[in-house]
């Protein structure tokens, strides 16, 4: 069964936006770096599928290296919320506001 | 690819292999010594300097490392690079004499292996944002400098506004990151390759998609954008400058903004260039108004943040809209977009370095002393510090660019640039930004001078290293200041990225 190219860029597109809009409204930390997640996997999509549309192995390597990051990114974000949490005993965004303006 | 091609592209990265090399070493220290943590600066230093010693000698080099069939190799030597690695050196020996003396990270004792091991990664990431040639190495080595400097932000986690900062730039990071990364991929998509030699020899031979082509390129200078905190993506910039430990701070206005704009110029080049006239002027791929999106995004960045820093009472966060605004004249020079507007980005980078450096130091010292970063509490200092508050006058009048400082020779080039380049409104517009900027710099001079200090509140000495240092710092922005030919002559140098 062939599945069109455009199915897949679709999706992913989709995808990315989701993620925009996820951190754009949501206000607790952690639901902000599952949208960030969620971006990171919308570009590894878009990635595979040119890679096999193309026929051209690296941009399947280049999702090992993303897929390498934002497990890193992940651990070190959730880092900072723990410390931030221990600190001030919130995770809303809101409310973590001293430095402004 | 045959090994001894290997061991040839290893010798093209040294200063990337030193500086490596003494991650791992300070890593071992750490473990091996237990609770004796003085050496490890000391290894730092050791391991800074061997990266020098392999940078001077890459700029008579001109090559590429690690090509292979399928590519057209992934990591530049040259000149422009190597200046570029030199700065991010030089800010380092500082940050990490800063470091020494700063109490702020003094009081986190137990954690100093950490810290330069974190330190080392991200000038590794910057070395290899500077030099590389492929959007994989690209993608990765920014992403090793976020994570390191996100971390190192928080560093002091007990303080509040530490894992504050580190929360709002992890989060910023994280998102401009991800959008540079879905740009990075239509690039891939539309042009079937990650090597900048290869997009760029496609573009200029067969059609593409416009549109697409344009939407990628603007995601991915998302990326770079916030990077250099250029305008919409500045957000992070002052609330993680004045969050973070001073030292970072200045790490992180000077280093990595070096490696950005470096990461900028070498994409802008060697993706879209056509030809170069021989007047040095850039010929670029006629996707957008090339000139026209640089001098609209200078402008709104050194306006932005020129305005914001006026209402600034503390003094970090000052200097952090004014790393804004000092971005926007950087970017004046790209929307010149020719030889000449680059030799004036190098120049002024090369000033502003060694400025920046200084008024963080300078911010360092006082606050170590009366815990305090806002202008108001500086009231007097010059009296009974004259050699604090003729130091910090010295950086702040060179940050303006008022002559005799070299901060001046930085700006004179730049709107020379503009001015041969016939963009003279330009050129008005950034000087009157340049007399919005002398308010607040001179506000903070009129607290250390004009106003007479309460009884006792600067009773400290500055040790003799540490005068030294200060010294070091504030007599070259005063000699280039007077005789700037050698830096010219350094600049005209460095000016000569691979390809074309």
């Amino acid at each position: 069964m062939h599945v069109p190219i455009e199915y897949f860029l679709v999706l992913s597109a989709f995808m990315f936006i989701t993620g925009v809009a996820g951190v754009l409204t949501r206000r607790n930390a952690i639901v902000i770096f599952m949208s960030v997640e969620l971006m990171l996997n919308s570009a590894n999509l878009t990635l595979v599928t040119f890679s096999s549309y193309i026929g051209n192995p690296v941009g399947q390597l280049f999702v090992f290296f993303v897929m390498t990051v934002a497990a890193a990114e992940a651990a070190v974000g959730l880092a900072i919320i723990i410390a931030l949490f221990r600190n001030k005993q919130t995770m809303n965004v809101d409310e973590i506001n001293i430095l402004k303006w | 690819m045959n090994v001894d091609y290997l061991v040839n592209s290893l010798y093209l990265i040294k200063p990337e292999l030193a500086i490596a090399s003494a991650l791992v070493l300070l890593v071992l220290i750490d473990l091996i010594m237990g609770n004796n943590k003085k050496f490890l600066p000391y290894v730092a230093i050791a391991g800074l300097i061997a990266a020098a010693y392999f940078i001077i000698g890459q700029f008579g080099m001109n090559s590429l490392a690690f090509v292979s069939k399928s590519n057209k190799g992934m990591i530049i030597a040259d000149p422009f690079g190597a200046f570029f690695k030199g700065i991010v050196v030089f800010a380092s020996l500082f940050v990490v004499y800063f470091s020494i003396k700063s109490d702020e990270i003094k009081a986190s004792f137990e954690r100093h292996g950490e810290y330069y091991t974190l330190i080392f990664g991200m000038i590794l990431g910057m070395f290899f944002m500077i030099s590389a040639s492929d959007l994989i190495l690209i993608y990765i080595s920014l992403e090793l400098v976020s994570f390191s400097s996100y971390v190192l932000a928080g560093f002091t986690k007990t303080a509040l506004r530490n894992s504050e900062a580190a929360l709002k730039y992890v989060i910023y990071g994280g998102v401009s990151s991800g959008i540079m990364l879905f740009g990075i991929s239509i690039l891939y998509g539309i042009t079937g390759s990650t090597n900048l030699y290869e997009i760029n020899s496609l573009i200029q031979s067969s059609s593409i998609p416009n549109l697409t082509f344009i939407l990628s390129g603007i995601l991915i200078f998302v990326g770079i954008g916030y990077k250099i905190s250029a305008a919409p993506f500045h957000f992070w910039t002052p609330d993680v400058y004045e969050g973070a430990p001073i030292t970072i701070t200045a790490f992180l206005s000077v280093a990595s903004k070096a490696a950005g704009f470096a990461l900028l110029i070498r994409f802008i080049k060697i993706t879209f260039i056509k030809s170069v006239d021989s007047a040095g002027y850039w010929q670029l791929v006629d996707l957008i108004d090339w000139k026209t999106f640089f001098i609209f995004l200078s402008i709104i960045t050194m306006t932005l943040g020129n305005f914001a820093a006026l209402w600034q009472d503390n003094l970090k966060r000052m200097l952090a809209y004014s790393s804004i605004a000092h971005a926007g004249y950087l970017l004046l020079g790209m929307a010149v977009l020719s030889n000449q507007g680059m030799i004036a980005i190098i120049i002024y980078f090369a000033v502003y370095a060694i400025t920046n450096l200084g008024a963080f130091f300078v911010v360092m010292l006082i606050a170590n002393k009366i815990g305090s970063e806002n202008i108001d509490d500086y009231k007097g200092l010059g009296y009974s510090q004259p050699f604090l508050g003729v130091s910090l006058a010295i950086f702040l009048i060179s940050l303006t660019g008022l002559p005799p400082t070299a901060g001046f020779i930085g700006k004179l080039y730049l709107f020379i640039a503009l001015v041969d380049a016939k963009m003279i409104t330009l050129a008005v517009i950034a000087l009157l930004n340049s007399v919005v900027a002398l308010y607040y710099y001179i506000r903070v001079l009129k607290n250390l001078f004009l106003s007479r200090p309460a009884n006792g509140t600067f009773e400290f000495k500055v040790s003799f290293s540490n005068g030294l240092v200060l010294v070091l710092l504030a007599a070259p922005i005063i000699i280039l200041g007077i005789y700037f030919t050698p830096l010219v002559d350094l600049a005209k140098n460095s000016m000569q990225i691979l390809g074309f």
